[in-house]
């Protein structure tokens, strides 16, 4: 069963962009521009504390960072194949690339655990 | 003065250059011409070293495709009231190295044609005295789309990914495999799955989505080919978690 | 496929031209292609920011108020505005191009490709009002 492992990085790179496209615009409104600049009023941190000790939110919280980094991993490697034509180093940017993505989702799972 | 044109020319003579160079013609404008009238008249009556493919004259056979304005187009459909007043730049085929002019040698196709043997592959045949393979309207309608190609190579040309790796399979021949996955008389998807698999098949495309742009027959490859990045991934965990079930 | 030929009258020397690094800015199509495909360094970016907000949540009031502070210089509010832009161009796209992937047939009728990119939009619209609602009522 030595099979080419490709077919399973375009499933998380699918799953990823899916994840990033349904539910980053909204996060990244609210977050990055609405309740910084006080269009919205911003969730308090006692009720965003209380959120998070949910299992169910740190199962979300893990899903919705680590399968976006691995989207960027596979489609930011193939660009650099392609734009930058730097095909001759594609193990090192494969490693650098879902290493990266590896790191982020581990750091993930380790603060999504250990949430008091 | 009757209205012309004119035809700036992509020429490549190996025996005297080492480099294509521009030629400028010029041609009369008519306004049910395509490309291909003008490049005849170029043959017929201003210079006939001008070597370059064509055949049906109507879109069927797919041996008139170039690059027409940097555009890959069948020079049969490329009228040229479209470019009008021109230059118009006609140069070989994309991504295909130019045996002369505007002829490109296409052996690289041809052989990826071949590897993803695109015929009806059954395990066994019926006897000719049982009579013909069945098919409903709806089974046809599964993969007629792909079943258009002509193998004009407009495709490959428009992909710059085919640009930059060579060695990918391409478009057409991922589209063509598609269509006899998909035909419910073939039993072979297992043996050309194993093909597209590979190092350079199904999975080098990122989905540019240039290839479907420029099909003149409507095949869609871009479609074929993200239809089987699905039903790769579907196969790789099926084989993954039920390895006794996909042989 | 043959290296260096040289010239002879039955097998001539084939020219083959080296694709530009800059392939991508000849034509709108292509450049619009990289732009999509570099909307995942953002999404990484926003990904990443998103952990941050998280560890900072863990930390403390404190290290969370510093957070907010950080998010509200014009530097962030500069490059999260531009994320969003980017982040917005990969979800139309990725929604539009979504059907060529997912073809469902029902009875033998292959189901229409604005009907599936649809359907992507409405589940868009539905999560983003869900969260936009578990997030303002705190």
């Amino acid at each position: 069963m030595v099979r080419p492992i490709t077919p399973f990085l375009w499933v998380l790179f699918s799953a990823g962009g899916t994840i990033a496209a349904l539910l980053f615009p909204v996060h990244l409104f609210l977050s990055g521009l609405a309740f910084p600049l006080g269009w919205l009023e911003a969730p308090s941190y006692d009720f965003l504390h209380g959120l998070i000790k949910h299992p169910v939110t740190r199962l979300y919280l893990f899903v919705l960072i680590a399968l976006p980094l691995f989207h960027w991993a596979h489609r930011f490697r193939y660009t650099l194949y392609d734009v930058l034509q730097l095909k001759h180093l594609s193990g090192l940017i494969a490693v650098l690339c879902y290493g990266a993505a590896l790191a982020g989702s581990a750091t993930v799972a380790y603060t999504v655990w250990n949430i008091p | 003065m009757p209205p012309t044109v004119t035809l700036a020319v992509t020429r490549y003579r190996p025996e005297q250059e080492s480099e294509p160079a521009l030629q400028n013609y010029e041609v009369p404008f008519r306004k049910d011409w395509v490309v291909l009238d003008a490049l005849n008249y170029i043959k017929d009556r201003l210079d006939g070293s001008l070597s370059f493919r064509w055949s049906c004259r109507m879109g069927v056979c797919g041996s008139c495709g170039m690059m027409v304005n940097g555009s890959p187009k069948l020079t049969c459909a490329a009228f040229l009231s479209d470019y009008f007043p021109g230059p118009i730049h006609v140069e070989p085929l994309q991504y295909f190295p130019v045996v002369r002019d505007l002829v490109v040698d296409i052996t690289d196709f041809m052989r990826k044609l071949k590897k993803v043997k695109p015929w009806i592959i059954r395990k066994e045949e019926k006897p000719l005295a049982e009579g013909e393979y069945l098919q409903t309207p709806d089974q046809l309608d599964t993969y007629k789309q792909f079943s258009m190609c002509i193998n004009c190579l407009l495709c490959y040309s428009a992909c710059p990914i085919y640009g930059l790796e060579p060695s990918f399979i391409g478009p057409a021949a991922i589209a063509l495999a598609q269509r006899y996955n998909m035909d419910s008389r073939d039993e072979a998807a297992r043996e050309r799955l194993e093909i597209l698999s590979e190092h350079d098949g199904n999975w080098q495309c990122t989905f540019v989505g240039e290839c479907t742009k420029v099909c003149p027959k409507n095949v869609d490859p871009a479609g074929a080919i993200q239809q089987y990045k699905l039903t790769g991934a579907a196969h790789w965990f099926k084989s993954l978690l039920l390895p006794w079930g996909t042989k | 496929m043959s290296a260096e030929v040289h010239y002879t009258p039955y097998h001539p020397k084939w020219y083959r031209r080296r694709v530009s690094v800059w392939w991508w800015l000849q034509k709108g199509s292509y450049t619009t292609f990289v732009l999509r495909e570099l909307t995942s360094v953002f999404v990484a970016f926003f990904a990443l920011v998103f952990l941050w907000q998280l560890r900072a949540l863990v930390q403390g009031q404190e290290a969370y108020a510093h957070f907010l502070v950080r998010l509200r210089t014009p530097l962030f509010l500069t490059v999260n505005s531009v994320a969003l832009l980017f982040v917005l161009f990969h979800a139309i796209t990725w929604f539009n191009l979504a059907p060529k992937a997912m073809v469902v047939r029902v009875r033998g009728r292959r189901v229409p490709d604005w009907i599936i990119a649809g359907l992507n939009y409405l589940a868009w619209l539905f999560l983003s009002g869900a969260v936009a609602w578990i997030l303002l009522r705190g």
